[in-house]
């Protein structure tokens, strides 16, 4: 453990903390932009968060402590999301902690902690958003798990870190498996995200919500923690995608010039992300919560079928 | 006097909840004594049962010889690393267990107090007698008075006929497997009629034997494990039971099937054949998906948890073999990996399963329900049993940092390792189904919010409910025991790979224990630091550190102000807690999306009707495919049988007659 890995982690947990919101700014930007609205400002996500942390939280007669805890509990596990997915460095301190299953792990106990928070007051928009994200969520799973399986395969690793530096800095092969596997992790983070198709992060009715309705009773401060946990979880994604499917320019040393370099890098093919999910969400249209096991089906199979082309095409020398 | 050994001390235990459980059952009627003394005196012999058998794990085996049972038939008795495993898993478990039920038992509930101890210990002392025996004759007493134990304890409230039924039913499956087992002794001992294990160890038939041996041992064993298609007690029997039995069976009984699957496929059979470890994964995950799909349908808690149980052996099935099949390839150490996985599990299920059981168990006796549709927000009455369930909960989900992770992600990990088979079909099609076990977890964490949320969050959806207290002094120390087993064994991986070390020495001559711990007892890397790593401990201390770092800066920065208020929901005013989702609900889109896996017959009311009933009965496809038409047949056959019966007596004078003419017939030549 040197102090260059220490340094990294915590820079990297900073800049996923005060990047996240600013990305999420920039994908409604984005959005405005194709859809020919006139756009919200790039922080508007701070202030959203800023003025929820000004307000009294209005908590139900019979919100439980469950209730109350659950906003820290899922913020600090995405937090700690954000922490593990290698974006600046792959030296870091946190990379021996958690491999990419412990990463889905981690995603998962978010899940249900949001999920029982959302059946604990016992309204029933709240219980029906929990039903709902548990549905997508072991939809979603094993596909992603796939999608990190076929990865792993390729790098003879699950370790995020050793995943990055296998397929940045070794010799340039191209993979067609991380090409399905590229698509059945777009097709996942949408849905793990409550992004269009699956569900619409700007709704405002209630029947057709999934994560919203899970937090209609969240308020103030409890609102803006789960808010800037959401926006972690889509950086955390976001940078997955990155680390898995664009992985060059991601730095092994953690030396100061390579960590700035790594982060403008970083910048840059979060933009470029941001706008395409903006282009995906504006193309496409809701989908009724039952085909959502078409979409994620599909998803899975992709993810199986790249697990298949590694080992039928690129294990055979 | 010779110096006692280990396995003498374990005996002795043994003996000593015999001995508590004929204490109980002379002196029947008094129930202070026997809740308040007895049922702890077994719960420290069970702690002692756990110690011992922690020293007896390193240990050399240890072999003693019971002048008891027939004559010329002494019991051969044995203390290995396996055996020790499953003893240190027994004591550890009911530990907890016997120290609930102290707090649990009730004057005047089911089965008189005495008999009921009786049962519980001699259960206890025979489950101790199955995983220390040696030969197949010790073996199948102990088994068959586990059983029989068992079963009198399932009918505790044998007033009601659907638990007479129910228990019934895992007798009569029982003995069916109990007859399977019996078969693959024979198999094993050969023409020799030696019936010692050792003996059977030295069978080496290269034919067709051992795999007719392996195939009755999984029938008999898989019986008692509750795998498809032999699982229909499980759901019946389990959950009628009083809390503390159904704690026991799913959290230890169960497990006795696993080792006694074991102890024949690695160490009483010389060959281990690569289609077994097929067959073993291809029953375990169906097993598994079949648990986790009705489990999450359910509408009764405890069914909810039987169900659960299949899924959880499913998986430790699926361990088991892929342990076969690397073996098979002659890979030891994937093959102790995925064994690793496989016996960690056993010793999480015991734990976390438990702990729900004994949670419900507390529901139960609070509020008198064990319909999930009239329960709810029982977490503002009953806190200590809500916070406990809930780490079981989340451990049953295979959540990170508890310890049902730590199993599930060494079975992925072991999955990772099949694409290097050397085999064409397997080493493509086996890392696939690895994507199967992922949907089973995801599945698991669906099934564990329902029985969490539905039973502890929300609004109660009876008015009786606001009366329910929490549980009382002795339930809760029981509880806290087993839930800070879960937090332990997934916070500890190293140290529990460490003591598996020698039983997957024992049984595949290769261990993890070297890799593992060769980066200090926080990092768990089974097989190297740069293939795979997890740190439960750096995970939940940064998780614990997170927490209450925001706590303290969002208060810092900002206020905590609070108001309390009527619930939101949309600005709807006229909410009844019977708005809720209730866990009909809850398993709705389970029921739609997996459909062909149920038999489903719904009733609807018409537009018309002035007394509207809605009915939706989700039941076992099995059921009427495979256990109907099974019995109609035996019906049917008894019934030819049944013909040489015509109850006069000049007929059986002919009978005899008839047999001894043929005798002398056969015989003459």
């Amino acid at each position: 453990m040197n102090f260059y890995a220490l340094f990294a982690q915590l820079l990297e947990l900073v800049v996923a903390l005060v990047l996240a919101p600013i990305l999420n700014g920039w994908i409604n930007m984005c959005r405005a932009w194709l859809q020919n609205r006139s756009a919200p400002p790039l922080l508007q996500t701070y202030y959203t968060l800023s003025k929820l942390f000004h307000k009294d939280v209005l908590l139900a007669h019979n919100a439980s402590t469950l209730f109350r805890a659950a906003p820290y509990i899922i913020f600090s596990c995405m937090a700690l999301a954000a922490a593990i997915v290698p974006t600046l460095s792959t030296d870091l301190i946190f990379a021996p902690a958690a491999d990419a299953i412990a990463l889905v792990g981690l995603f998962a106990l978010a899940r249900v902690f949001i999920a029982l928070a959302g059946m604990d007051v016992g309204t029933s928009f709240g219980s029906l958003g929990s039903r709902r994200e548990m549905f997508i969520g072991f939809l979603a799973e094993p596909a992603l798990l796939m999608v990190f399986f076929t990865a792993s395969l390729i790098s003879r690793s699950t370790s995020l870190s050793t995943i990055v530096e296998t397929l940045a800095h070794r010799e340039f092969v191209i993979y067609p498996s991380l090409a399905f596997a590229g698509v059945a992790f777009t097709m996942v983070s949408l849905a793990e995200n409550a992004r269009i198709p699956i569900d619409n992060p700007t709704t405002h009715l209630e029947l057709t919500m999934i994560h919203e309705a899970m937090i209609l009773e969240y308020s103030g401060r409890h609102l803006a923690l789960i808010e800037w946990a959401a926006s972690l979880k889509l950086f955390a994604y976001s940078c997955l995608g990155i680390a898995l499917f664009f992985p060059f320019g991601i730095p092994e040393a953690a030396d100061p010039l390579s960590l700035a370099l790594a982060g403008a890098t970083l910048i840059l093919k979060l933009a470029v992300g941001g706008f395409v999910l903006a282009l995906i969400e504006t193309l496409s249209a809701k989908m009724r919560i039952f085909r959502a096991p078409e979409f994620l089906g599909t998803a899975f199979l992709l993810a199986v079928l790249a697990m298949l082309v590694h080992l039928l095409l690129e294990t055979g020398q | 006097m010779r110096q006692l050994l280990l396995i003498d001390w374990v005996l002795i235990t043994a003996l000593g909840w015999l001995a508590i459980g004929l204490v109980g059952i002379v002196l029947p009627r008094n129930f202070a004594l026997i809740s308040r003394y007895l049922f702890p005196l077994g719960a420290a012999l069970a702690l002692v049962l756990a110690l011992l058998a922690l020293a007896a794990i390193g240990a050399a085996p240890q072999v003693r010889i019971l002048p008891l049972g027939l004559p010329d038939l002494p019991f051969h008795l044995r203390l290995d690393a396996l055996s020790a495993f499953f003893l240190l898993l027994l004591g550890a478990t009911a530990a907890g267990i016997s120290i609930y039920a102290a707090g649990y038992l009730r004057p005047g509930e089911g089965t008189a107090p005495g008999l009921h101890c009786l049962l519980y210990h001699g259960l206890l002392a025979s489950m101790a007698m199955v995983m220390l025996a040696d030969d197949g004759y010790a073996f199948m007493v102990a088994w068959e008075t586990m059983a029989l134990c068992a079963y009198f304890l399932v009918a505790s409230e044998h007033r009601y006929a659907e638990i007479r039924r129910a228990a019934y039913l895992y007798l009569l499956i029982s003995h069916v497997g109990a007859v399977g087992i019996l078969l693959a002794f024979g198999v094993m001992a050969g023409s020799a009629g030696d019936y010692t294990f050792d003996a059977m160890r030295e069978f080496s038939s290269n034919g067709y034997w051992p795999s007719v041996a392996f195939l009755l041992a999984l029938f008999g064993f898989g019986t008692k494990a509750g795998i498809l298609p032999l699982h229909v007690w499980l759901p019946e029997a389990h959950p009628v039971a009083p809390s503390p039995v159904s704690a026991m069976m799913s959290g230890i009984i169960l497990k006795t099937a696993i080792y006694g699957m074991l102890r024949v496929a690695f160490d009483l059979l010389h060959v281990q054949l690569g289609w077994w470890g097929v067959l073993l994964l291809v029953i375990g995950l169906a097993s598994a998906l079949f648990g986790v799909i009705f489990a999450a349908v359910q509408t009764d808690m405890k069914r909810l948890l039987a169900y659960s149980s299949i899924e959880n052996i499913g998986l430790v099935f699926v361990g088991i073999g892929l342990a076969l099949v690397f073996k098979s390839f002659q890979l030891p150490n994937l093959a102790a990996l995925a064994l690793t996985a496989a016996l960690y599990h056993c010793l999480n299920h015991a734990f976390f399963k438990s702990l729900l059981f004994l949670c419900t168990g507390s529901v139960l006796h609070a509020t008198g329900e064990r319909n999930l549709g009239k329960l709810g927000g029982l977490i503002h009455h009953m806190p200590w049993v809500a916070w406990l369930a809930l780490i079981g909960a989340l451990a049953s989900a295979g959540l990170p940092p508890l310890n049902g992770f730590v199993s599930e992600w060494l079975l992925l990990q072991g999955f990772l390792f099949t694409a290097g088979l050397p085999h064409g079909y397997l080493n493509m099609l086996l890392p696939t189904v690895a994507g199967a076990v992922a949907l089973i977890a995801a599945l698991a964490g669906f099934a564990m919010v329902k029985f969490f949320g539905v039973v502890f969050l929300g609004q109660p959806r009876e008015e009786k409910l606001a009366q329910a207290h929490d549980a009382g002094r002795l339930e809760r120390l029981g509880l806290l025991w087993l839930a800070a087993g879960c937090v332990l064994l997934g916070l500890l991986p190293n140290v529990v790979i460490a003591l598996l070390d020698p039983v997957t020495r024992q049984l595949l001559g290769g261990g993890l224990s070297y890799t593992a711990a060769s980066h200090g007892w926080w990092l768990l890397a089974p097989i190297s630091e740069d293939r795979a790593s997890y740190s439960p401990a750096i995970f939940l201390v940064s998780i614990a550190l997170f927490i209450p770092l925001v706590y303290w800066a969002v208060r810092r920065y900002y206020h905590g102000r609070l108001t309390r208020v009527a619930a939101w929901d949309c600005g709807f005013p006229l909410q009844t807690s019977r708005m809720q989702d209730t866990a009909e609900g809850f398993g709705q889109p389970i029921r739609r999306i997996f459909s062909p896996f149920f038999k489903r017959t719904r009733e609807h009311p018409s537009p018309f009707d002035t007394q509207p009933r809605y009915r939706s009965i989700v039941e076992d496809p099995l059921w009427y495919w495979l256990y109907l038409p099974v019995a109609r047949l035996v019906e049917h056959g008894t019934r030819l049988i049944a013909f040489l019966q015509q109850g006069r007596i000049a007929i059986y004078l002919l009978y005899s007659f008839v047999t001894l003419l043929t005798l002398l017939v056969l015989t003459r030549g």
